[in-house]
């Protein structure tokens, strides 16, 4: 168990590291795939096998090609030039640095009253117990949720339409119009 | 040996996190700007799913679930606005986007 964990936390912080250091947007996009799979399969570790395979389809899934999508609509795989701000990176590494040395101090603190995570019992996670307290008690945050992707998908459409699109449409439905009479 | 301290997944967590803040810092790529954000969602989720694993409480995966939604939306949002960027301004350069009004 303990083994598996340390592969899988490798694997998914040298997926990260990669995605963030490649050059191009696509190796960052099929890298982010990776580590959101390994971060999955920890999720069945650690017992939520639906919230593991949502993230496989929702992340992995459909958020990971929206990206692939867009990088090669807009052949933007590389960025010309090279880093005009260098002194942004020696700022940033000893902050993160510090920010991680902050995170595991403040972890360790706490080291004597987090538990043992073992396997979870059976039952613990599943769907249906889920989907209980999710349409029971979280039955309004689960509506808003669902306006809250309406909006998205409008707010996506409005933007992504093409300049003047009404005008064009209107333009071809009259010209149409014209050659049938 | 069947057990795991919570401390290492939450170190794990917060590793993954400080990774996407150094993306979000470093890269000039929107797109990879977005990518580490996502990184970043992902190392909270982590977070909250051992947490619920500890106590034992299946609302946190809910909060989980919720957090999976709106990063879904956030996301559909924006590369939508990154293709009006690019559409305007010929580039996804986070250092080129420092004029408003086109």
């Amino acid at each position: 168990m303990l083994i598996v964990f340390i592969v899988l936390a490798f694997v998914a912080v040298g997926t990260a590291i990669s995605m963030l250091v490649t050059r191009n947007a696509i190796y960052s996009a099929l890298f982010l795939v990776l580590n959101f799979g390994t971060v999955a399969i920890l999720y069945l570790i650690l017992g939520a096998p639906f919230i593991a395979l949502s993230q496989i389809t929702v992340y992995a899934g459909s958020v990971v090609v929206l990206f692939l999508f867009v990088i090669m609509l807009l052949g933007a795989e590389k960025l010309p030039g090279g880093e005009p701000l260098r002194w942004q990176r020696f700022l940033a590494f000893p902050l993160v640095i510090l920010l991680v040395v902050d995170f595991a101090v403040n972890i360790n603190r706490l080291g004597g009253t987090l538990a043992l995570i073992d396997l979870p019992p059976r039952g613990y996670g599943e769907p249906v117990e889920i989907g209980k307290v999710l349409f029971t008690q979280y039955a309004l945050p689960f509506e808003i949720t669902a306006i809250i992707l309406l909006v998205a998908v409008v707010g996506a459409i409005v933007l992504a339409r093409p300049q003047q699109a009404g005008v064009s449409r209107r333009d071809l439905y009259k010209r149409d119009t014209q050659e049938r009479k | 040996m069947n057990t795991i301290p919570a401390e290492y997944y939450l170190i794990l967590s917060a590793i993954l996190f400080s990774l996407g803040i150094l993306g979000v810092l470093l890269r000039r790529n929107a797109l990879v700007v977005f990518m580490s954000l996502e990184l970043m969602f992902n190392a909270g989720n982590l977070a909250f799913i051992t947490f619920a694993r500890m106590y034992q409480t299946i609302s946190a995966q809910v909060v989980v679930f919720f957090v999976m939604t709106v990063a879904a939306a956030e996301v559909a949002i924006g590369l939508a606005l990154m293709v009006e960027i690019f559409r305007t301004k010929r580039s996804i350069d986070i250092d080129q986007m420092n004029s408003l009004k086109g």
